[in-house]
């Protein structure tokens, strides 16, 4: 699976790249992160608040940086 | 509200008289007790209020704003955006997806303005100080000149119908819809209590510093030298006070302490009020930011609409009201 991080390049997007990195592997995915910083492709996937996380192209979280422990249940869908 | 911080005020009074044996009179001992009485008082407002504000945002996810706001007529839209701004503040750095969306989704452009304007100015953090440092009337004051300025602006941008403006990029992203997730009270709460942490740890050791630099100016800047420069005698002090809150953002909460402490040496208030507009609604790091999806005619129009209401409000207040 491919796991997008959604934002500028602020703080917040580092932190949920680490969280979701680490959840990732803890539940042993198979995954590749890709950050995306363009903000036509930010908007293109349809996320109004960064960060943001989605998973092949589909969104799944805005707007905060989750901890690894909510992020799981989110990755474990896929 | 009087009485509710007199525990704050007797607890000062307290430390300052019996713990560090300090004339309270003395320059020395109205330092410490201007700090000792500030620092908790304003920290758990600001816990407070950004508890309250972080729960009921998530009532107002920008989703759910966004579908509010969707073909919006010009004023009705206006007033509903700015409104709105008042209880979903968001990062600067969120800025530009919010405008690209926002103008996706169909929102017309004043009526995005409206809420890019009252949502970063109308903030907890500037709330929770206001309220701490000046009262509730003055923070009050603070939210309904801010979201009249985000009507305003917004609506003078919508006449103009500035739209060719717009980065051309924007009118070209496909709209995308995004979920947005049903929460139960329990994890509302539990979100807004979340947002709440992060907002204080942030900001503490802003707001401690700010006031140790406010309670120097409180026991030991003579009166007369704050009059001079800041005081209503001075008629640039509105417009000087905005162009240095331009480059202060995100320090909100540590500058509005010191100009507490030049507010009770004769800095008049519409002078407050425009500093902490210029820092929370004109911040150089925004103009940055929305560069990438405002071609500079309409960058410019929206910095001067927003300096020009700004020093007003500062005007209205000092010579007015």
């Amino acid at each position: 699976m491919k796991i997008q991080i959604l934002g500028s390049g602020c703080k917040k997007c580092n932190q949920l790249r680490e969280n979701a990195e680490a959840a990732a592997r803890e539940l042993g995915l198979d995954f590749e992160i890709e950050k995306i910083t363009d903000f036509g492709e930010i908007a293109r996937l349809g996320a109004l608040v960064t960060p943001a996380l989605a998973i092949d192209g589909r969104l799944k979280l805005a707007g905060r940086v989750a901890t690894p422990e909510e992020l799981k249940p989110i990755l474990a869908q896929g | 509200m009087p009485g509710l911080f007199a525990p704050y005020e007797q607890f000062a009074r307290w430390c300052t008289e019996r713990v560090f044996g300090l004339d309270p009179a003395s320059r020395l001992g109205s330092s410490v007790e201007f700090f000792l009485y500030d620092v908790p008082k304003v920290l758990t407002l600001l816990l407070a209020v950004s508890f309250a504000v972080g729960t009921l945002q998530t009532w107002l996810q920008p989703e759910a704003v966004r579908r509010m706001l969707e073909g919006r007529r010009l004023l009705f839209g206006n007033i509903a955006a700015a409104v709105t701004g008042i209880f979903t503040p968001f990062c600067s750095c969120s800025a530009v997806p919010l405008f690209i969306g926002f103008l996706k989704g169909g929102v017309p452009l004043g009526v995005t303005f409206s809420y890019l304007i009252s949502a970063p100015m109308v903030n907890e953090v500037a709330v929770a100080l206001l309220w701490g440092l000046f009262g509730w009337r003055v923070a009050a004051i603070y939210i309904g000149f801010g979201v009249a300025l985000a009507i305003a602006g917004g609506t003078v941008i919508g006449l103009l119908r500035l739209e060719k403006w717009v980065e051309p990029f924007v009118w070209e992203v496909p709209a995308a819809a995004g979920g947005v997730a049903e929460l139960t009270l329990r994890a509302r709460i539990a979100e807004g209590w979340r947002s709440s942490r992060e907002i204080f740890g942030k900001v503490w050791p802003y707001i401690v510093g700010g006031i140790a630099a406010g309670a120097f100016i409180h026991g030991y800047v003579p009166e007369e030298l704050v009059m001079r420069w800041a005081g209503p005698g001075n008629p640039f002090a509105v417009p000087v006070a905005v162009l240095l809150g331009v480059p202060l953002y995100a320090n909100v909460a540590g500058v509005l302490p010191i100009t507490e402490a030049l507010a009770g040496k004769g800095m008049p208030l519409g002078t407050v009020l425009a500093f902490t507009m210029a820092v929370t609604a004109l911040s150089a790091p925004e103009m940055i930011i929305l560069r990438n999806v405002l071609r500079p005619p309409l960058l410019a129009v929206f910095a001067g609409v927003m300096t020009a209401g700004i020093i007003s409000v500062g005007y209205l207040f000092n010579f007015v009201l």
